[in-house]
């Protein structure tokens, strides 16, 4: 095959970057193009359905469906409070009434007579779409969204867990290659992003979120402390829903690996700026990595790799990779040929390969496959 | 174009993450595959067009095979001398394939029954919504709201029975108003296959909010099942909406001299195909990235007091584990059989924290390849997990209406969790196909056998194969088109038999005797015997066939009933004739498992030494 699956990781000094803000359903856009906006500014906004709860009133009653109607005290569009009485028997002995209460405070949607089931809907929910990125609308989909363009520094994470924030840069520890403990977190890192250096541990993410810290970068992690922080084995690499606090993202991969040291230099280099992160990612066609990007307000104009849909993602003679399986995890080297016949390895699986040079000056064979191009 | 007179036809399978195209020529000696081409799908953003994916992937067949296929974005029809081809034919699972919720009265009658239609139409079923699920209606709603499906399928109720049931349900979509996972300008097609009685309070509760579908009831009688009219109401329904909705489809579908099949259909279509042609029991199992597919077409035994008939009926089942894959869905592996069963089927010994990270790391690199030997190994013993499970769902599914034998009231039915007698029999289980990437490229041949065995547990006498680089769904597609030419190129390049397996049925003793046998081949015969525990592997080549005489201990059978000698003729393979005395279910030891578990992949020659 001509091209790579997907395309590695980026990690960019300087990048234009569009972000798709969309509304789950139709709703208002409450910006124009060519408004500057912050992280936080809300750019849409709709109105969810309410929840809806069935009550069965022909079953509480023990009457027939087409019978229910007579019994309603609340009309379809009627509004209803919590446990209010919606339907009451008429005995000629009082004390055998019998009456159903609606479960939630909203609106009587249906009354069925087939079924005998009345249909109560909440009022509907509000959601707002924020910005994410301080930059500048650069489209308008009206009554779905919009779609914002900024200048900045990029780091793809390989797997995240948590939503979005915007927060400032920090970096702590004393390397790409140590591993931080709680004690290293003070307290001034409240609403920050923060960057360590190889392994993220669950004491360290407990200590993360007693501080209020935003969001925690790392090298790695282990599945085990994962799986004790989210409470539950993550099955498929599709994430960001999860209301996690800090948000967290893993650069390299799962066990204790070294961020590569490209990743801890860029985002040191802009250590105190603001920046937004998401931990939200998918594994899958239609592909999305966990992100930190520092927008660079003095970078207008300057030479910016061009967005993603515009790059051509493959494998060349000097691309810069990570190798991403056993036996070399996690090293970080230099393509320097690219042999076109198959080769078999120790598993003895017959492959194509890849030869990186490493910065000790060592060269390796490596499948293909087992080789994530990093991109600049 | 005449289909008797196709000479050249170019196939696609457009894959979520793949799309893979073969060349398919007439030779002197029939039909053959020639080439083969891949390149991503191109379905998702930056590209958004299926047909760049399919272009790709003809251009590297072009490259291959020196003929001109392509005029620009033309596909070049008919051929003529090295150029173009006469006719493109395609398969498509692309963007996640047909992905489907089904609603039913009761879960295990109609629901069930929804749940058959639908993924014998080729679907992932998302989730199945009935009366009697245990869920509160509030959260049938939320489910509802909240899936996003390609189509709903909306069943219960027999004919002249209850109509307040199913229309409960259909009250549930219309608070839901559910909308489609693609076009949100459309309306979700809503298939409605439940009692006649209900369809005009169904059509006023869902009017104006969804698109609905009326077709025959699926589930007439509680003893029959109508599956038909809601599968093709459904498939119609994937061409037109689904497709129609997805990126570059519109386009593809004007290319193609055959409708596109959902890639699962195009499977189980050519599986049924040789079942019925050979008259076979087949299972086929397919094992992908996020999901794998089990198929099975068995003859149905004669019900107790009846003649068996000359021809027996037989009935094909597919179904689909969502979860359950070697890459996307691995971790969900791990999830649901648990480390412990992985575990056992490793051959040395690993901390189950590394193991777990590397798991992890093949889920979120999921294109990568197992370089060093331990890694294959560890593959390998979650793919024998993630076919035992696909295997244990299938056989659930693959069962006898409830009914047939005793009419039952609805009271005991809602009483009842279980479904009917699987009609998986494995004794009488004749070719077991394997397809995906674990099995058809499992660097020794042997492997796969192992793998098939272990997770499946083949009883008796049962052939085994590897479908050689994925081209069922292809060939599924063109036997649509010309039965002939996608037969040859079954037989001839498709499949790679590996061998056959003997074993006996039910549990044995360890180290006690099992059964000694005798293997004749071309006037050489070969004798062995084998304590329960034991595997061995007797060569025997590919289009050779031996005769077997097997001779059980009293109380161990192997096909022809306890203690009694079996006699039959056995097909070889790229591996050979197992013997495998290991009993079934088949049990690890736990004093000494890594140490069984290496003896056994050794008696196979599984891994280098």
């Amino acid at each position: 095959m001509a091209h790579a699956y997907t395309p590695g990781l980026r990690i960019t000094q300087r990048a234009v970057v569009r972000k798709e803000r969309r509304l789950p359903i139709a709703g208002t856009v409450l910006v124009e193009r060519g408004a500057k906006v912050r992280a936080e500014t809300v750019v849409a906004h709709a109105e969810l359905p309410g929840d809806v709860a069935a009550v069965n009133v022909a079953n509480q009653f023990g009457i027939a469906p087409e019978e229910v109607p007579p019994y309603m005290l609340k009309k379809q569009g009627d509004a209803v409070a919590k446990d209010e009485a919606i339907a009451e028997t008429r005995p000629l002995i009082k004390w055998l009434r019998s009456t159903a209460r609606s479960p939630i405070a909203g609106t009587i949607e249906t009354v069925s007579a087939i079924t005998g089931q009345v249909m109560i809907r909440t009022a509907p929910k509000p959601v707002d779409v924020r910005a994410y990125v301080d930059g500048t609308v650069l489209e308008v989909w009206p009554g779905d969204g919009v779609v914002i363009e900024t200048v900045g520094a990029l780091v793809q994470g390989i797997l995240g867990v948590g939503g979005e924030v915007s927060g400032d840069l920090a970096v702590v520890g004393g390397g790409p290659d140590a591993d931080i403990g709680p004690g290293d977190l003070a307290k001034d890192l409240a609403g920050r992003i923060v960057v360590a250096g190889a392994l993220l541990t669950s004491n360290v993410f407990r200590r993360a979120a007693e501080i209020g810290i935003a969001a925690l970068v790392g090298g790695g992690i282990h599945d085990t402390d994962l799986r004790a922080l989210m409470g539950y084995d993550l099955g498929v690499a599709v994430t960001g829903h999860e209301a996690m606090r800090p948000i967290l993202i893993v650069t390299e991969g799962f066990g204790r690996i070294p961020m590569a040291r490209r990743t801890w230099d860029l985002l040191s280099s802009h250590a105190g700026r603001r920046a937004s992160a998401s931990g939200a990612t998918q594994i899958r066609a239609g592909v999305l990595r966990p992100e930190i990007l520092v927008p660079l307000a003095d970078s207008a104009g300057a030479a910016a790799s061009p967005p993603e849909d515009a790059r051509e993602a493959g494998l060349r003679v000097g691309s810069p990779v990570r190798i991403i399986r056993e036996p070399l995890f996690g090293r970080l080297g230099t393509v320097v040929s690219l042999p076109t016949g198959l080769e078999v390895v120790e598993s003895e699986a017959k492959v194509r390969v890849a030869e990186v040079r490493f910065a000790d000056g060592q060269t390796a064979r490596v499948p293909r496959a087992n080789v994530e191009v990093i991109e600049t | 174009m005449d289909p008797k007179d196709l000479n050249v036809i170019v196939a696609t399978d457009c894959g979520s993450t793949t799309t893979k195209a073969i060349l398919i020529e007439r030779k002197p000696e029939g039909y053959r595959q020639t080439f083969r081409g891949e390149a991503p799908t191109t379905v998702e953003a930056p590209y958004e067009d299926v047909t760049r994916g399919v272009l790709n992937a003809m251009a590297e067949l072009e490259e291959l095979s020196s003929r001109r296929i392509l005029d620009g974005e033309r596909i070049i029809t008919p051929a003529r001398g090295s150029e173009g081809v006469d006719i493109y034919v395609s398969t498509s699972s692309a963007g996640g394939g047909l992905q489907m919720m089904v609603a039913g009265v009761v879960k295990s009658m109609s629901a069930e029954s929804a749940q058959r239609a639908a993924l014998g139409a080729g679907a992932i079923v998302m989730d199945v919504i009935a009366s009697n699920d245990q869920r509160a209606p509030h959260e049938k709603i939320e489910r509802i709201r909240t899936l996003r499906p390609d189509i709903i399928l909306l069943a219960g109720g027999t004919e002249g029975g209850t109509v307040r049931h199913v229309v409960e349900l259909a009250e549930f979509l219309a608070a839901a108003s559910p909308r489609p996972r693609l076009g949100a300008s459309f309306r979700l097609p809503v298939v409605y296959a439940g009692n006649a009685d209900a369809r005009t309070h169904v059509r006023e509760l869902l009017a104006g909010k969804v698109e609905l579908h009326v077709t025959e009831n699926l589930r007439p009688v509680l003893e029959q099942e109508n599956l038909g009219p809601a599968r093709d109401e459904i498939h119609e329904l994937f061409l037109k909406h689904v497709m129609a909705q997805a990126p570059g489809y519109p386009k593809l579908m004007s290319w193609v001299g055959a409708p596109i099949m959902p890639t699962p259909v195009a499977v189980g279509n050519i599986i049924q195909r040789v079942a019925r042609g050979r008259n076979l029991n087949i299972i086929g199992v397919d094992i992908g990235g996020a999901t794998t597919d089990v198929f099975s077409d068995f003859t149905l035994p004669a019900a107790p007091g009846t003649v068996e008939a000359a021809v027996p009926e037989r009935v094909f089942h597919r179904t689909v584990s969502a979860n359950l894959g070697m890459s996307y869905s691995i971790s969900n592996v791990l999830a649901e059989a648990g480390i412990e069963n992985i575990l056992r089927w490793v051959p040395f010994d690993i901390d189950e924290g590394d193991l777990r990270d590397r798991i992890k790391n093949k889920m979120i690199r999921p294109t990568t390849i197992p370089q060093a030997l331990d890694d294959l190994k560890i593959e390998q013993a979650i793919a024998r997990e993630a076919l035992r499970l696909a295997l244990a769902q299938h056989k659930q599914l693959a069962v006898g209406l409830r009914g047939l034998q005793r009419r039952r009231t609805i009271a005991e039915t809602f009483d009842d969790g279980t479904s009917g007698q699987t009609i998986i029999r494995m004794p009488e289980l004749d070719l077991l196909i394997g397809s995906g990437g674990v099995l058809s490229h499992a660097p020794r041949r042997c492997q796969a056998m192992m793998m098939l065995i272990d997770a499946f547990g083949p009883e008796g006498v049962t052939r085994l194969a590897v479908d050689s680089i994925f081209m069922m769904p292809h060939l599924g597609v063109l036997a649509e088109v010309n039965e002939a030419a996608a037969m040859e190129v079954f037989e001839h390049d498709c499949l790679i038999n590996l061998g056959t397996c003997i074993s006996p049925l039910g549990r044995v003793k360890a180290g006690a005797r099992c059964f000694e046998y005798r293997l004749t081949a071309g006037g050489a015969t070969r004798k062995g015997s084998l304590a329960g525990g034991q595997i061995v592997l007797e060569p025997l080549d590919e289009g050779q066939t031996a005769e077997a005489i097997v001779t059980p201990a009293r109380d161990i059978d192997v096909g022809a009933g306890r203690g009694r000698t079996l006699e039959a003729t056995v097909h070889g393979g790229a591996v050979g004739v197992v013997f495998d005395g290991r009993g079934r279910p088949l049990e690890i030891p736990q004093h000494n498992r890594t140490e069984t578990v290496a003896r056994w992949a050794q008696a196979l020659g599984a891994y280098p030494a």
